[in-house]
């Protein structure tokens, strides 16, 4: 783990959990598998704090926990895990895009508290949605359980592993941890619950609570007494298939923005149909015919069987090789290649880097460079139809910043100067991973500049809300226009400027920091399938 | 990338000495629709997480001199206690601790109802006690947590009765204790009178 990633790790555990599970998991972050004793030792905190601050942990799949000989429990925390919290809203935005409110707040349950079980999760979604509504409508938990039915079928929820009870458990003293197990088969499947109920408001309106008569309020569905039903089996929202999901959506955007509309749909078609079919980490997908391609075209888009071969191999020749030809039969089998789909990305990616950082002459010799694998000196300035002056200084800057490297050659064996031959070339891995860790700095840059912006108008902010609180009671019981003017008064003109400047430039950190995880995104996925095919 | 861009053009005096000057100034962030939402729910759920009872602030450094309002005033989560109830057959056995019962969110309500108490007292008082009794429990056993269950659902029932009523074993409201160190710097529900 680089001192980015830590650091970057500390500062998001800090954000969502304060500072005692920072230094926990901070510390199991930097040290690898170590129990119980050696952390309060190591860390100096109490032996409590150090208790609540695993649970908190490993309740959010954080780090995990390992038996290992002697009875010895040792604990891992899993840093690309904590980095993934910087992406929670991602994930519930695309929820709610794909699922609506219902999908979008249950994935914000399950991502805020780790693990939960479905008749926990269908209860709260429903109580949250019912006080969104018109006084007088709830939300039924059958519509709820719809909902997370269709997550489960399409993988975006899992089901945890579960414990493992041996038959022969009764025999010898219990283990000091349970051994958590889960059967391929049984990820996604969901218990047979049958949930009967209503959300609950959870102030007491004026319908619910004073019409009622007392008789009635202990017969209330979500009665405490009863077994829960689906006891043991949690669940978590399941970001593998999220990950899938933004990758599918950045290949289609690139073939939409790279050819036409026509042929991202395509693509998209060809995506939807093998999504159950590939494992997330697959090179490419299994080849689609072109038959089948034509037959789960969406409706409204009616092209004829030619035009759609003309795309197909249109796209199949396409030097950008998202698309590629797999065989003859059934009229065409195609597939998508993932590994250069993800690596054209990438590509695409630095090369904008380039551009924005030093200019479109630095990008020209940069693609021009990428294309030609290794070039001198002489030929880049000829290719690139830059003056020498020029080009030397663009090189050696894209050479400083480890965009590009140097490769010698030498003609004679003691490597003299005049005699080697200095080839420049880009080896995108490793200026992928270049860039991925430069990203990780800027977030760390936003964390910290957002959180020192907030630290320095504190008194102030704790002003405002005092002066908002006051503003909500007053007109709740009935105030003049007069009299709310001179509450909020009570911020003055420059107080309030002060306020409008920070709440811009809160925006703007927290925004950039959203717009620096889709660059890491997709430099991470990059990396990953490249290193898989290693 | 990074904070260094967003300040150019505007008047910031501490960073142009030691930083250089942009050539190109970064790219306009997204915005519309989506970047907005996806923006407000991030801050949304930066301050949800702080009220999660996963949150965990560090103990408030001990005071001078042991007072005698220290042992009914809260102040924070410092004992062995954990907020919020794991399910303690899926962590290790050397994990577990003591689950604080929940207290009651304060929401600020704004028309406090008062139920009828005529005769709903007795059973009341029962509970109190009852509930008072479990408050002294140490290390909840299983008939305990039980029982516990019982005492919260029946507590739930009560929602709208003031938590100060029952609170500890003291005849004193809470705010008898104050010793004026949070004189104004309390948000908290009595909104009547105006700070200034």
């Amino acid at each position: 783990m680089t001192q980015a990633e830590i650091k970057l790790c500390s500062l998001l555990l800090q954000e969502h959990f304060g500072e005692i599970v920072e230094k926990i998991g901070v510390h199991l972050i930097r040290t690898g598998s170590q129990p119980l004793r050696v952390i309060v030792h190591d860390t100096g905190t109490s032996l409590d704090q150090v208790k609540k601050a695993l649970c908190v942990l490993i309740q959010h799949n954080l780090v995990m926990y390992q038996v290992h000989k002697r009875g010895v429990v040792e604990y891992e925390a899993h840093c690309s895990r904590v980095l993934r919290m910087l992406r929670y809203p991602r994930y519930i935005y695309t929820t709610k895009a794909l699922y609506g409110d219902t999908g979008e707040l249950i994935i914000e349950e399950l991502l805020l508290n780790g693990k939960m079980t479905m008749s926990a999760v269908v209860k709260k979604v429903a109580d949250r949605l019912t006080e969104t509504v018109e006084d007088g409508k709830t939300m039924d938990y059958a519509e709820v359980s719809n909902t997370f039915m269709q997550l489960a079928d399409t993988r975006f929820v899992q089901r945890c592993p579960m414990v493992h009870t041996p038959e022969n458990s009764d025999t010898g003293p219990p283990p000091p941890a349970p051994n958590l197990v889960i059967n391929e088969k049984d990820m996604y499947l969901v218990p047979k619950l049958s949930l009967i109920g209503k959300g609950k408001r959870r102030r007491s309106s004026d319908e619910d609570a004073a019409g009622e008569p007392k008789a009635k309020r202990p017969k209330h569905p979500t009665d405490n007494k009863e077994p829960i039903p689906d006891d043991g089996i949690y669940w978590q929202a399941n970001l593998d298939r999220f990950h899938q999901h933004f990758r599918d959506q950045a290949i289609v955007s690139a073939v939409a923005n790279r050819m036409d509309q026509t042929s991202s749909e395509i693509v998209r078609a060809m995506l939807r149909m093998s999504e159950v079919t590939t494992s997330s980490d697959a090179p490419f997908t299994q080849p689609l015919s072109s038959n089948e391609i034509f037959r789960s075209l969406p409706v409204g888009y009616n092209i004829s069987k030619q035009v759609l071969d003309q795309y197909l191999t249109l796209l199949a020749d396409d030097p950008l090789e998202f698309v590629g030809k797999s065989g003859d039969s059934g009229g065409g089998m195609y597939v998508i290649n993932f590994c250069k789909a993800l690596a054209s990305l990438a590509t695409a990616t630095l090369e904008s880097v380039i551009q924005e950082r030093f200019g479109s002459r630095c990008a020209r010799i940069f693609r021009l460079v990428l294309q030609k694998k290794h070039l001198e000196q002489k030929q880049v300035e000829d290719f690139a139809m830059i003056p020498a002056k020029e080009a030397k200084d663009m090189l050696y800057k894209m050479l400083s910043e480890n965009f590009i490297s140097l490769q010698e050659i030498p003609k004679t064996p003691d490597h003299a100067p005049s005699r080697t031959f200095y080839l420049y070339t880009v080896n995108i891995l490793s200026a992928a991973r270049m860039l991925l860790h430069r990203c990780y700095k800027s977030v760390t840059n936003l964390i910290e500049r957002r959180q020192f912006e907030t630290k320095e108008n504190k008194r102030l902010l704790e002003k405002s809300q005092r002066v908002e609180a006051i503003i909500a009671s007053v007109q709740a019981t009935g105030a003049e226009e007069a009299q709310l003017q001179e509450i909020e008064e009570m911020i003055t003109a420059p107080e309030r400027q002060q306020l409008e400047t920070l709440k811009r430039n809160v925006n703007k950190l927290d925004a950039s920091e959203i717009q620096v995880d889709e660059t890491i995104f997709l430099l991470e996925s990059y990396i990953e399938s490249t290193m898989k095919r290693q | 990338m990074g904070s260094r861009a967003l300040w150019e053009g505007e008047a910031c005096c501490t960073c142009s000495s030691y930083l250089k000057p942009l050539e190109f100034r970064p790219v306009p962030l997204p915005s519309g629709e989506e970047g907005e939402y996806v923006l407000a729910l991030k801050q949304e759920l930066r301050g949800a997480m702080r009220q999660l009872p996963y949150f965990i602030r560090p103990a408030i450094p001990k005071k001078d001199v042991e007072r005698y309002s220290d042992k009914y005033q809260t102040s924070g989560p410092i004992d062995s206690a954990i907020d919020w109830n794991p399910d303690w057959r899926r962590l290790p056995r050397e994990l577990k601790i003591r689950v604080r019962k929940l207290q009651k969110e304060r929401t600020t309500i704004l028309l406090p109802k008062r139920p009828p108490k005529t005769t709903e007292d007795k059973e009341e008082t029962i509970q109190k006690l009852e509930t008072l009794e479990k408050k002294e429990a140490e290390v909840t056993s299983e008939e305990d947590e039980e029982k516990e269950e019982e005492e919260e659902k029946e507590e739930e029932e009560e929602e709208e009765y003031d938590e100060e009523e029952h609170e500890e074993e003291t005849d004193y409201i809470m705010s008898y204790f104050d010793n004026g160190e949070d004189f104004g710097g309390d948000s908290d529900d009595n909104m009547d009178e105006a700070i200034y």
